[in-house]
């Protein structure tokens, strides 16, 4: 039986703020992702140009060589404003909790053979400071970008790779047994272990890198595109063969973390190259520029664990990743 | 074997600031290109004390729990009808005025906090500030969500952003976050975490919220509360932010003096909105604009400026014109606005007698004697059918940016102004607090978009005021104007079943003592 709940109904007078019901083309209910999203930052009227930047406005588009009609084409698929973007990771966070506290309670590290655990503190910690380097790139996006629609996206990215390099730091703890000797070998392996001194120059070049949407490109594609499969496919999955899944479980966040934001930034660059040839050239030097670099950058790592099949390793990755580019950004590279 | 564990302390020192490391590819200065050009001396980021020690991982926890709660709320609000629970449809002016002229802030908060988290060299402030810039973009997209619902049911809201932009009030604190962010990083926090966040902020956050609270806006309140928790973290960042720079190196004292004397004078104007807003928005009243500074700046901002006094930091400069200001400056301010509301997009009015008598009460020594003769002789005239707007546009200060209406700190009968040659022009000011400023850094503040001259320049859709609320947005007859002659009150009054005869009477409101 169902009871009919009597409610005071009163038309509303719009149903939608204005700037949203332009966009939409009518006065319709929006979304919460819309109406928090759309012509959030200012875009005209500026009263003062930067110190740090007298050539532009406090907001500009020329600080990338990116051109859009309108900067709110860009949407995130996944829909994310700061509610829905914070609660999506408190539930991956939960999991991840739940994932730790497992293998701690059940000591399955100590199950995974000496060797193992060294190849995975070995390919792993390091990439903390890699991370930090993400975090940065993706902030500057954010502070420098132009239109909330990318740089909010920007801004939680920004918090994920922090978040991610603080998980590889626990995972680091994890293997030591809390002692972060791991956590200071890794350190010194990425200022100095050649192994690392190429993916180092190359975190430190796009930490300098001027023009934002190159920045994105080379970090949130190239960079990630090829590492974040290496690690947390084929070196986890090289791993797996010692140790089982429990390396698997202390990474599910950043696999899962992979795929979901993959399809934020194929939507970004597809909207972009779709924009314009210009666009689409620009955005194709860049993908091919950066996949080198980064290919050379990993190359030496996946070296730490395939040794001599690392090159072969490296070009299916890339391979992988042209087809991805092609397929779902809209890129021929 | 019992792992040694790391102290909480050790365990967050290794996972932030341990995470970067000394560039050797890269020359650091293109890294962080703007630590040093404001003449700020650090020696060493690792003195940077982190007061809160929150990963990531908990952040999401905490704030996801929050985020739960408060929509759970909105939703219940919007389900239903909240709006109608509120104590009066003036009140809802309130919130109009802060949907324009704040939630943009805390955007632009986000974006500015975005920068000096890029752009610190040290991670202990590089990820205090992140986390700031996503929480400020989180209070203003909660605050769109909340007030989403008020704006399907009253005029005023519906292009807050276009207008934030353009309409000549909201040049005021448009042109104060902009003035932080054209400065660089460590500017930027003296500004915002320091002398905002730190000694203002509960003018502007009590008044708003405790108003909602008092006026039955649950959606508000509850927003408030939730943001609350948020904002005590930004305290501290203001508060470790000014210990840091004047720890590190005693060339920074007098940077920082003059910033906080800057930023305290460039707040304390802004909060002139806030000023009105409690005195005459509120239908409810929390507490008299008077009390607040008292409580808030006076006796709260003396204790810590007491406190800084080690460091060789005093007062703020012309915090005693605040002072003798404060018996006049919301009734100047709401003055303003009741001569210029055809081209503002909420409604004024006049008070109506028992809240004149609340008034009065306040301010024994001004209301009575300055201010209520003009009201009375503005609600003569009301009754005549002669409501007064003032067709002439007005002089604005060329720092502040709000009209030229201020009175001379010794004579409240007197109208204050100050002004500057630069490169041949004449600039003017609302007081010294502001030519000051000016005079420092002249090359900056010819810049200002002055909403007034750019309507003489033609750059605002024409010479008329129909052509510029047309290019405002404002929906004449709408948006602006009287109270008393709105739609919002009509609605109100049929949405509530009042009868017609309370629609052609002031609506009776109640006055909190």
């Amino acid at each position: 039986m169902t009871i009919e709940i009597k409610t005071q109904s009163v038309e509303p007078l719009r149903h939608t703020f204005s700037n949203v019901a332009r966009r939409q083309g009518a006065d319709k209910s929006a979304s919460r992702y819309l109406e928090a999203m759309f012509d959030l930052q200012p875009t005209v009227n500026f009263h003062y140009k930067p110190q740090w930047d007298p050539d532009h406005d406090l907001y500009d588009t020329g600080r990338t060589a990116i051109v859009m009609e309108d900067w709110y084409a860009f949407r995130d698929p996944r829909q994310f404003y700061y509610g829905a973007w914070t609660t999506t990771r408190a539930k991956q966070q939960d999991v991840a909790e739940r994932n730790y506290a497992f293998v701690e309670k059940r000591a399955l590290l100590d199950l995974v053979p000496e060797e193992t655990r060294k190849v995975a503190e070995a390919a792993f910690v390091p990439l903390r400071h890699a991370e930090y380097a993400a975090n940065l790139n993706n902030m500057y996006i954010c502070a420098y970008g132009y239109g909330t629609a990318i740089t909010q996206a920007a801004s939680f990215n920004a918090v994920d790779r922090l978040g991610i390099a603080q998980y590889l730091s626990r995972i680091g703890l994890m293997l030591d047994g809390n002692t972060s000797e791991s956590l200071d070998a890794a350190k010194q392996a990425w200022l100095e272990n050649e192994a690392w001194q190429p993916l180092r120059q190359l975190c430190e070049e796009l930490m300098a890198t001027k023009d934002w949407f190159e920045l994105y490109v080379a970090q949130n594609f190239a960079l990630d595109g090829l590492l974040y499969p290496l690690v947390y496919e084929r070196i986890d999955g090289e791993l797996q063969r010692h140790a089982g899944s429990t390396i698997s479980m202390l990474n599910e966040f950043m696999s899962e973390w992979y795929g979901e934001t993959s399809r934020w930034v194929d939507a970004t660059l597809k909207t972009a190259a779709g924009e314009s040839d210009a666009n689409k050239v620009q955005l194709e030097q860049w993908a091919r520029q950066y996949i080198d670099r980064a290919a050379q950058a990993l190359t030496p790592v996946a070296a730490q664990v395939f040794g001599t099949d690392a090159q072969s390793v490296i070009a299916e990755l890339r391979e992988d990743l042209t087809n991805r580019a092609g397929k779902k950004a809209g890129l021929e590279l | 074997m019992a792992a040694k564990r790391l102290s909480l302390r050790e365990k967050y020192q290794k996972f932030t600031r341990d995470l970067a490391w000394e560039p050797s590819y890269q020359d650091k200065a293109n890294i962080f290109p703007q630590t040093e050009f404001e003449g700020i001396h650090i020696h060493d980021w690792d003195k940077w004390e982190d007061p809160f020690r929150l990963t990531v991982d908990a952040y999401w926890k905490y704030q996801a729990e929050k985020e739960r709660k408060l929509y759970a709320i909105i939703d219940a609000f919007s389900q239903n009808n909240g709006q109608f629970n509120v104590s009066d449809a003036r009140y809802v002016n309130a919130l109009k005025l802060f949907l324009q002229g704040v939630s943009p802030l805390e955007y632009a908060a986000h974006r500015g906090f975005a920068m000096a988290g890029r752009q610190f060299s040290g991670v202990g402030p590089q990820v205090a500030c992140q986390m700031q810039s996503i929480d400020e973009l989180r209070h203003v997209q909660t605050q769109i969500h909340t007030i989403s619902q008020y704006n399907k049911f009253f005029n005023g809201f519906h292009d807050w952003n276009h207008m934030h932009q353009r309409v000549w009030y909201l040049s005021v604190p448009k042109s104060f976050f902009e003035d932080a962010m054209s400065a660089g990083p460590f500017e930027f926090v003296t500004a915002i975490s320091f002398s905002f966040e730190y000694v203002l902020t509960n003018l502007l956050f009590m008044p708003f919220m405790s108003g909602a609270a008092y006026n039955g806006d649950m959606a508000t309140v509850t927003f408030g509360f939730s943001a609350q928790s948020d904002e005590s973290r930004h305290m501290t960042l203001g508060l470790e932010v000014i210990k840091f720079m004047l720890e590190q190196d005693e060339r920074n004292v007098p940077i920082v003096q003059k910033w906080i004397d800057k930023w305290f004078w460039r707040g304390y104007r802004l909060l002139t909105l806030v000023s009105m807003m409690m005195d005459y928005m509120l239908p409810k009243r929390v507490m008299s604009w008077k009390e607040a500074w008292e409580m808030y700046f006076e006796e709260n901002g003396g204790a810590l400026f007491e406190d800084l006094s080690r460091y060789g930091i005093r007062m703020p400069k012309y915090w005693d014109v605040s002072v003798k200001e404060k018996e006049r400056l919301s009734h100047e301010a709401w003055s303003i606005f009741y001569n210029y509301d055809h081209a503002a997009a909420f409604h004024s009015w006049l008070p109506e007698e028992s809240e004149m008598e609340w008034l009065s009460a306040k301010y024994p020594d001004t209301f009575d004697k300055y201010y209520r003769p003009r009201y009375e002789y503005w609600r003569s005239l009301q009754e005549k059918g002669e409501r007064w707007y003032n067709s002439t546009l007005p002089m604005l200060c060329q720092l502040c940016q709000i009209p030229m209406a201020f009175t001379e700190p010794d004579d409240p009968t007197q109208i204050c102004y100050r002004s500057s040659e630069y490169n041949g022009d004449k600039y003017h000011f609302c007081s010294d607090g502001c030519k000051d400023i000016f005079d420092d850094e002249p090359e900056k503040y010819v810049q200002s978009w002055l909403p007034v001259h750019q309507i003489y320049q033609g750059n605002c859709g024409g010479a008329s005021v129909p052509e510029v609320l047309e290019w405002y947005h404002l929906v004449d007859g709408q948006d602006n104007k009287e109270f008393l002659d709105s739609q919002d009150r009509a609605n109100w009054n049929r949405w509530k079943g009042e009868s017609d005869s309370d629609t052609d009477q002031p609506v009776k409101a109640a006055v909190n003592d």
